[in-house]
């Protein structure tokens, strides 16, 4: 039974909804147990969204249209971004209209408008966040491109799913520019979900926040959205990694059996990346914060090598 | 012993002369008049003597008028230098071009009794906040503690930097985590801190003025709650400083378990520091497995003495709870188990490449500042300073033990981290040792009733520092004042001068290593 795109692409954006904060649950749970501790449930994710929903906002007297619409901006655009990268099927009417480089676009976005909402208020912590954020955004968006490209030289293309389509139809991880390109995938999307080494989702230090530096004035439905779409963003990039680079299994003919199976296999690759990133997390103290910039600086060598030893080698 | 005293009396000759109100067993203490108050301070500072603690008592009710003390440390020495104050003419010669630690004692004695000192260049308020009237001088005789305070407004003036790109983070007094209040305002550019300035004060409490209605027995509860992580180590220097006072002479079962007290409070406060540096970089494991260490110890000490951080355990006297063999069992197997625990975490603290680009070289106090403003415990250890009453002004039973001081030089937050390593190390070795060979007379004696116009003075190398209380009879032989310096007394200043050339993002990490105590400051 062939599954009309259209309903492929609404499938995909509720898994996007409702898998994110299980994902971001299941990574909690897997670093509870890392450390020794009991887990909160897997739906506790759910649960703290329930809460900021059912909340009051304050809002601040001075918080101007871009404070107060900027969750729900920064909500739609990531979901929209979930209809760009395969999750589930490489048949995506979107995914025809958008390549990558409108995906880093909507994430700019996002971040723009969450930085001048830090700025807004005008509290310090608020415009120390967005400045900071704005510094690894700058050194981060060019890598992240960079690491796509060195992808889309193989796959001849900058649609996402035709690059799953080529990566997984022969195209093996061992090709030199594809490991480069894998590396410096990783340490961008550490830095743009802001997991440590360089940022501390937990933290609770004004001081060295740099994400939750800029949305420490959100309250209640505003927090709430922001906080679905901070676990949808490491969703999306832990999908998309599985997308460019792992793609096998993803569905590309549309039938209801084959995004059956596409889910779980889905399900299974994410499960092992929650515990790669708990590694790594668990591993690694945060960096200082001008470190993050030659940390940034390798994702980019990285790519750049990748790009080179495609033309080079290939 | 005597070489600071000896040194004050050549300098200042006739002028100065002994102090015989200071109780037998305690430290020296000379007196010297007003104007030759800075020249004794000189001459102290000349032979690298450092301040200890500075503060005013009302004698009034002698018939005489106020008195300022100094107290000063020397390798084992400690010097009390007394001046009288007039009450028509509340002044005194300001000590702080000499010793920078006396910055913040002066502004705390001009807020709280109305003396001011002159020559200190800043006259701002401490401890007090302007929200009181500046003559509302709570530790004055004639200040009735259940006066209720009529609110005025004022404004504190914070040191200011300005020009293009600075700009000032207000941060505090109340946090985001669960910890004490305090203010700290940066100046900075970009991330680059120009100046931290602290505003403490928010938990004042009055403790040194109600110490004043409390009889000397009921006074060690009050004692214990100045700090409460720090309780065993508050109430054994009251109980010390009460006993000169009296000239009790205690069992040495009970000083010995005192010692097992204080190492117990310094494992547990060091493992949980230990920890929550770790956190503060982000590096979660080792704060949940220290902190588990932690507990468990706590709930020993809540299994074995009654009480998790072991409140209440020391009076005036001697101690409340014993330890019998099963008890003396526990602790020896809980050794053992806490050593296999420990040392693997240690490695994983030091061999670990991210934690170790953190912690070191971020807020470093050099040796000299250190100096310079007379810090103590932990934080003088990690910065070169060799001061640990333990081993400087021995209390028993520690004449009777050796301890051997970790001392670095680089002064950083791993320096402060690895300071907590070796002295856990240290005292796991120190708890063995007293469970070997605590002596099995008295836990309690009576202590005897004091004199009209003594003071006591006594010195407990607490986990934080040095500990100092400071005690005078009245009249009628009740307390007439009691002086508190918990260690966080001078080392908050220690942070405001280690942060700079640091980034903002860098200043919890600092504070953490500092930890200093809100509440044993404030007081």
């Amino acid at each position: 039974m062939k599954v009309h795109p259209l309903l492929i692409e609404l499938i995909q954006v509720f898994v996007l909804l409702f898998a994110a904060p299980l994902f971001a649950g299941w990574v909690k749970m897997v670093k509870c147990w890392s450390q020794g501790r009991t887990s909160p449930s897997l739906l506790q994710p759910y649960r703290d969204l329930c809460k900021l929903f059912s909340k009051d906002v304050a809002l601040a007297e001075n918080a101007s249209w871009i404070f107060r619409s900027t969750p729900y901006l920064v909500f739609g655009v990531t979901v929209l971004a979930g209809g760009i990268i395969p999750i589930i099927s490489v048949d995506l009417p979107l995914s025809a209209t958008a390549d990558v480089i409108a995906l880093v676009a909507l994430f700019a976005i996002a971040r723009f408008f969450t930085a001048l909402a830090g700025m807004d208020i005008g509290t310090s912590f608020g415009g120390m966040g967005s400045s900071r954020e704005m510094t690894i955004a700058s050194l981060a968006e060019p890598a992240m491109l960079m690491a796509i490209f060195a992808v889309s030289l193989a796959s001849k293309s900058t649609s996402l799913s035709q690059m799953a389509i080529v990566v997984s139809q022969g195209y093996s991880i061992l090709r030199p520019s594809l490991a480069f390109a894998l590396l410096a995938f990783i340490l961008i999307a550490l830095t743009e979900t802001g997991r440590v080494p360089v940022d501390n989702p937990a933290t609770h230090l004004e001081l060295t926040m740099i994400h939750e530096a800029m949305i420490l004035e959100y309250s209640g439905r505003h927090l709430a959205l922001i906080e679905w779409a901070k676990m949808m963003k490491l969703f999306l990039f832990i999908t998309l990694g599985i997308a460019v680079f792992f793609p096998w299994g993803i569905d590309a003919a549309g039938g209801a059996a084959g995004l059956a199976s596409s889910f779980l296999i889905m399900s299974l690759k994410l499960g092992i990346s929650g515990v790669g990133l708990v590694l790594i997390e668990t591993g690694l103290a945060k960096m200082r914060i001008f470190r993050v910039t030659e940390f940034l600086g390798s994702a980019f060598l990285f790519a750049t090598l990748g790009m080179l030893s495609f033309f080079i080698l290939e | 012993m005597i070489r600071l005293k000896s040194l004050v009396l050549n300098e200042l000759g006739k002028d100065a002369r002994e102090d015989d109100s200071l109780a037998p067993s305690s430290v020296s203490s000379l007196v010297v008049p007003r104007k030759r108050f800075a020249d004794a301070a000189r001459t102290l500072k000349k032979d690298y003597a450092l301040l200890a603690a500075e503060w005013a008592a009302d004698e009034t009710p002698f018939g005489r008028g106020f008195a300022v003390f100094a107290c000063f440390r020397r390798e084992q020495e400690y010097l009390v230098i007394k001046t009288e104050v007039p009450v028509g003419d509340a002044t005194f010669p300001s000590l702080t071009k000499k010793y920078a630690a006396a910055y913040r004692f002066e502004r705390q004695i001009q807020s709280l009794m109305g003396l001011t000192p002159v020559g200190n260049p800043d006259d701002r308020p401490w401890i007090k906040h302007e929200d009181w009237p500046a003559n509302a001088w709570p530790l004055r005789k004639t200040f009735d503690a259940k006066t209720t305070m009529q609110r005025v407004p004022g404004e504190y003036r914070w040191i200011r930097a300005e020009g293009d790109g600075i700009y000032e983070i207000p941060v505090g007094p109340v946090h985001a985590g669960i910890i004490e209040p305090g203010h700290f305002r940066f100046q900075a550019m970009g991330e680059d801190v120009i100046n931290l300035e602290e505003k403490l004060g928010y938990v004042h409490k009055g403790i040194e003025k109600r110490f004043e209605s409390f009889s000397w027995q009921e006074a060690a509860r009050l004692a214990g709650r100045v700090s409460g992580d720090t309780t065993v180590a508050h109430s054994l220097s009251y109980s010390r400083a009460v006993e000169a006072l009296t000239g009790t002479v205690l069992p040495d079962r009970a000083q010995w378990l005192r010692a097992l007290f204080l190492e117990r409070e310094r494992i547990a406060n060091h493992l949980g520091d230990l920890g929550a540096i770790c956190n503060d970089v982000a590096f979660t494991f080792l704060f949940y497995q220290f902190h588990r260490l932690k507990e468990i110890l706590l709930r020993t000490n809540h299994h074995l003495f009654g009480h998790r951080f072991l409140m209440d355990r020391i009076v005036p006297g001697g101690v409340v709870v014993d330890i019998d063999g099963e008890g003396v069992l526990a602790i020896t197997n809980e050794l053992a188990w806490l050593e296999r625990e420990y040392e693997p975490l240690v490695t994983i603290y030091d061999e670990n490449a991210s934690l170790e680009d953190r912690v070191r070289d971020a807020g470093v106090l050099r040796p000299e500042q250190a100096r310079d403003l007379c810090a103590v415990g932990i934080v003088a250890r990690a910065s070169g300073l060799n001061l640990d009453c333990r081993v400087d002004h021995p209390f028993p039973p520690y004449d009777r033990i050796s301890v051997n001081v970790p001392v670095l030089i680089s002064g950083d937050a791993h320096a402060r981290a690895w300071v907590r390593v070796e002295e856990i190390r240290e005292s796991i070795r120190i708890i063995r040792e007293i469970l070997r060979t605590v002596p099995s007379d008295g836990l309690i004696v009576p202590i005897g009733d004091p004199l009209p116009d003594r003071s006591g003075f006594a010195a407990v190398e607490g986990w934080r520092g040095e500990i100092l209380y400071w005690v005078q009879s009245g009249p009628n032989g009740e307390i007439n004042r009691c002086m508190v310096r918990d260690p966080s007394s001078v080392n908050w200043l220690g942070l405001e001068q280690c942060i700079h050339g640091n980034i903002v993002p860098d200043f919890p990490l600092c504070n953490k290593s500092f930890n200093q105590s809100y509440s044993g400051h404030d007081l």
